[in-house]
């Protein structure tokens, strides 16, 4: 349970820090916050040789709320984005999904695009990015670019990032008039991992149901009506498509389970 | 920029208000720099990996799990273990006293890192409900009292009326 040894850089730029990424690749993994890396380096899961530290950088530690967006630096802690995002009392799904966002004392620590960029698919703020149909910016030696959240994550830890790329910030688009939005969560205790996590979204122009902690990354779908015998049969389809696996907390079926009551239950209230 | 070679250095910070050096490689784990290093004992390990609370002490008054945290990472700044909570020797702080009173620890191990996320907590919030305490909590994993006792000794002390005196 203690790391494989490694050596430690503290970058001070992000400039420095897409520079060490592009002479170490593979070698090298970022550390943000820690709160799953340093996990997975006890348990030696991973066993990088360099650790770049971009905790301290200060270009990475903005947050900015903006007509359009909420943009957060990849230094950024989770407790921090959340004083924000409670503060603006304007982002009504991320003032719902923080406290459900491991513990405060791990929020402490952890950041908001560390936690996008480890793309565990039960966690809260990849579901959220996905719901409101966010990006990501990456940034390499060589170029930048801006990637969907619908097109970054790819499969269980798998995203669209490049070895090289470095999760420069990302984007929540800020919410729509007259749409509301709307977050539940079961887990085995409060700030566990999702056993299901469901964010709403729901406006004249249809609902949008995100679903964390059963496929293989968060989903969205588009569901064509708010109540009555369809909204049943909608649910009864996503539950199934998903592909929900069992596991020693919950099996397939209770997930299925969790994915149609939570979910009328949700659209019910935000439709109300 | 600061390299370290994943050989041994010196890392400083200020552990419960004193300036204190030790060395170490940039794998360890700031739980085991201030057990094994600094001799700050009340630091407890309990899985290692995020889950159960015990080692959490606060860096630059946040709460923090100590396992899940370099030490290179907290070189320079102000740490804090359950060592630095009792005001003199003898003397227990005014949470610790109601823990006791309240038989909110019976083991201890869980102890020494709820009282340090408390320190955090009760700093910001000033008037916690129990709900806000249970979730606080949620943080934290005791085997043995089934947390009731725990969070009757918080709210007793956040809401600033102690009916018993330290027994
Ligand atoms: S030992 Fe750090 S959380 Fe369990
Ligand atoms: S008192 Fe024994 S684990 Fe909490």
């Amino acid at each position: 349970m203690k790391p494989a040894a490694f050596d430690y850089i503290r970058a001070d730029s992000a400039e420095e820090v897409v520079q060490l990424l592009a002479e170490y690749g593979d070698d090298a993994r970022i550390l943000a916050g820690g709160q799953s890396l340093i996990a997975a380096l006890n348990m030696r899961l991973a066993q990088p040789r360099v650790l770049i530290d971009i905790s301290c950088v200060a270009d990475l530690s903005r947050i900015r709320v903006g007509n359009k967006n909420l943009t957060v630096g990849a230094a950024v802690t989770q407790a921090v984005a959340e004083k924000v995002v409670q503060d603006s009392n304007n982002i009504p799904l991320l003032a719902q999904a923080f406290p459900h966002l491991g513990h405060f004392q791990t929020r402490n620590r952890g950041t908001v695009c560390g936690s996008i960029a480890h793309a565990d698919p039960s966690a809260e703020l990849p579901l959220c990015l996905v719901t409101l149909g966010g990006a990501v910016n990456l940034r390499s030696w060589r170029r930048r670019r801006r990637v969907a959240a619908s097109e970054f994550f790819r499969g269980v830890l798998t995203t669209a990032r490049e070895t090289n790329e470095l999760v420069e910030s990302v984007e929540f688009p800020m919410p729509k008039k007259q749409a509301r939005y709307g977050f539940v969560e079961v887990s085995m205790r409060h700030g566990d991992f999702a056993l299901v996590a469901l964010a709403g979204a729901v406006s004249d122009q249809g609902v949008r149901l995100g679903v964390g902690g059963v496929a293989d990354r968060p989903w969205v779908e588009t569901l064509p009506t708010t109540s009555g015998d369809d909204l049943d049969a909608a649910l009864e389809d996503l539950a199934w498509k998903l592909d929900a696996r069992s596991d020693q907390h919950a099996s397939a079926r209770y997930r299925r389970h969790l994915v149609r009551n939570l979910g009328r239950k949700l659209i019910t209230e935000l439709s109300s | 920029m600061k390299r370290l070679r994943h050989t041994r250095h010196t890392v400083a910070i200020r552990l419960n208000g004193i300036d204190r050096t030790g060395e170490c490689e940039p794998r360890t784990l700031l739980s085991d720099f201030l057990r094994y290093e600094l001799g700050a004992t009340g630091v407890h390990v309990g899985c290692e990996h995020g889950v159960c609370g015990a080692c959490t002490v606060t860096v630059d008054g946040l709460a923090q799990r100590s396992c899940l945290t370099l030490a290179v990472v907290a070189d320079g700044r102000e740490v804090r273990t359950a060592e630095g909570l009792a005001p003199e020797p003898g003397v227990l702080s005014e949470l610790q006293a109601a823990f006791r009173r309240h038989h909110a620890l019976q083991c201890g191990f869980c102890t020494p890192g709820i009282l340090m996320s408390c320190a955090d907590f009760l700093a910001r919030v000033a008037r916690p409900s129990e709900p806000d305490v249970r979730q606080m909590l949620s943080g934290h994993l005791c085997r043995c009292t089934g947390y009731s006792n725990i969070v009757s000794a918080i709210l007793e002390v956040a809401s600033g009326n102690e009916d018993s005196p330290d027994a």
